[in-house]
């Protein structure tokens, strides 16, 4: 294999999104995506199964796909890359079932990395940006995940300093929108009825944001009362006789979201002293959210840094990438038995890598 | 030769040769954990087929496979699709086409080979479909292409319903606790043979995702 630049070909199937990746080295060859988003709006949310199957589906078109766009044939590959956690198990299965299989029939070597640890090498792919410095502090936000990151070194060394207790940022956007009758997915539709709205309306909670709260979980998130706070003033108001005012409701809520979002990951960098923040996760396409967590890292000091949209939602690229940083690190391959961990902790960032020759 | 998966019971992988010759048949004791173990039994099996024939010790020929059978099920999903997503995925990379073939007729096939003198009386095959049901195909001997005749196609039935349903049938009950991955392989190279598709393109789920449609947002206030 060459370990300089090798191609590899990532594939990610923790959520909704089948993603095929292919780079060589740091350079981008193809992000395809085939997304069954459509599938579960009718349902108001990712529904496990749904995913699973559409998965099954689109792993083979997408992997033609991407070949076809990357100018490359099967044969070329250095190596096959899969997501082996965290996400929805059996989403997951179908892509390490995948990966193994083709690994196989290609006799390639096989890595299975860590899905939040791909979100943060998406970041090497941008072709524009500076190389990635460290320690970074990450914040990775969408419908499956709200985690705060301390990233020393992309291959060996990434620290989870807080995450969600209840539900993903995200999945907010989607259960608020549909408290205000508005379509699913819901950061859009939140971002497009926040748009006229009055931010500073009302004064929704800030989830674990109390002094009480900065003991235990001072990098925590928890959205679930913010949800159920917005529920109880629409349905004071709806008591009242009031009409709903959603584009206050709208901006309101957004706006506790994102401050809590950038607050706590601006406090993680001060308090560890990392004057860099890289923002990841599908949230991220969240314009506010942008827009304050630059505005404010600006006042603190501390650059961010955003990799395209394309590769913020969840793709096959970013696995790609992750393995070919493992690749040109020197780390061997994954064996063929691991499997599909819903709750991979962030620390393993390869999993499964095969004992020394010998060793 | 015929690489054979199927992972609708267990996790399952065989290598067979055209004329049905078994060189390789291979199961995981582990009921569960398709994903963790597909990966070895493949690697297993390919290896085991080169060393020949099962049960000889003649130089055997190299493995070159040709096509990839998968069993389509009825099986749970979850495992299901691990099988699936594995055998298009090799054919994939290696450029061969899938045949697709139901799991219950491996099953059957195994039966109607075990004795090939034996009459077998219509029988049905019957896996555990969980919540409460069963999946049966009612089968009566092969067909001229040496496949087995399907009197009813797969379907799922609560289990306290499933003997009077066999009994109406004049089918006498197997349970399949395992289906051989080698007799996908032979059914595959049978219906290959035949120029025939025996098997759906698609996963025999036989049933819809579970999903609840949302009812509206609840009341937090009392
Ligand atoms: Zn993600």
């Amino acid at each position: 294999m060459s370990a300089r630049e090798p191609l590899v070909l990532g594939i990610e199937t923790s959520c909704d999104e089948t993603g095929i990746g292919i780079v060589r080295g740091r350079t981008l060859l193809s992000n395809t995506i085939a997304s069954s988003m459509d599938e579960h709006a009718r349902y108001g949310g990712v529904v496990p199964e749904v995913a699973a199957r559409a998965h099954l589906e689109a792993l083979q078109p997408s992997i033609a796909a991407a070949l076809a766009e990357a100018g490359v044939t099967l044969a070329d590959l250095d190596a096959v890359a899969v997501t082996s956690g965290p996400g929805l198990a059996g989403a997951l299965m179908v892509g390490v079932g995948a990966a193994k299989a083709l690994a196989v029939s290609l006799d390639a070597p096989l890595y299975a990395v860590n899905h939040l640890v791909g979100h943060i090498a998406a970041d090497i792919l941008d072709p524009e940006a500076p190389a990635l410095e460290y320690p970074t502090v990450a914040l990775l936000v969408s419908g499956g995940h709200t985690s705060l990151l301390l990233v020393r070194d992309l291959t060996t060394d990434v620290e989870m300093l807080g995450e969600t207790m209840d539900d993903a940022a995200g999945e907010a956007f989607d259960k608020v929108a549909r408290l205000l009758g508005l379509p699913y997915p819901g950061g859009p539709q939140i971002d497009r009825a926040a748009a006229t709205g009055d931010p500073h309306a009302i004064r929704f909670p800030r989830g674990l944001s109390r002094a009480s709260d900065m003991a235990a979980h001072r990098y925590d998130f928890s959205f679930s009362g913010l949800k159920t706070a917005v529920a109880r003033w629409v349905e004071q108001q709806q008591a009242a006789g009031a009409d709903i005012p959603i584009a206050d409701v709208a901006a309101s809520f957004r706006e506790a979201v994102v401050d809590v979002l950038v607050t706590k990951a601006l406090d993680a960098c001060a308090q560890y002293g990392v004057p860099r923040l890289l923002l990841g996760g599908g949230v991220i396409a969240n314009r506010r959210l942008r827009d304050v967590a630059i505005e404010r890292a600006a006042a603190a000091g501390v650059e961010v840094r955003i990799p395209p949209l394309s590769l913020c939602t969840d793709n096959g690229a970013m696995i790609a990438a992750l393995a070919s940083e493992l690749i040109m690190s020197g780390r061997r391959p994954s064996t063929l038995g691991f499997g599909a961990d819903s709750t991979l902790p962030v620390t393993e960032i390869q999993v499964a890598e095969r004992e020394a020759a010998g060793a | 030769m015929i690489l054979a998966l199927d992972t609708s019971v267990g996790t399952a992988v065989a290598v067979v040769e055209e004329d049905g010759v078994v060189r390789a048949d291979l199961a995981s004791a582990n009921a569960l954990g398709h994903a963790e173990v597909i990966g070895d039994l493949l690697v297993a099996a390919l290896g085991e087929a080169s060393l020949g024939p099962v049960g000889t010790t003649s130089a055997p020929e190299p493995v070159v496979i040709a096509r990839v059978a998968i069993g389509m099920g009825p099986g749970p999903f979850t495992g299901l699709r691990v099988g699936i997503a594995a055998a298009r995925a090799f054919a994939l990379g290696r450029g061969i086409p899938v045949v697709p073939v139901v799991s219950h007729d491996a099953f059957a096939l195994g039966i109607l080979l075990a004795d090939p003198f034996a009459d077998v009386p219509r029988f049905a095959v019957v896996t555990d479909a969980r919540r409460r049901e069963f999946a049966y195909t009612v089968y009566e001997g092969l067909d001229d292409d040496g496949l087995p005749v399907r009197v009813t196609q797969p379907a799922l039935i609560p289990r306290d319903d499933l003997d009077a349903r066999l009994a109406a049938l004049g089918a006498e009950r197997r349970d399949a606790l395992a289906i051989p991955a080698s007799m996908i392989g032979v059914a595959a190279a049978r219906a290959v043979a035949a120029g025939r598709e025996v098997g759906p393109h698609d996963a025999l789920y036989l049933r819809s995702p579970d999903v609840t449609m949302p009812a509206g947002p609840k009341r937090v206030t009392p």
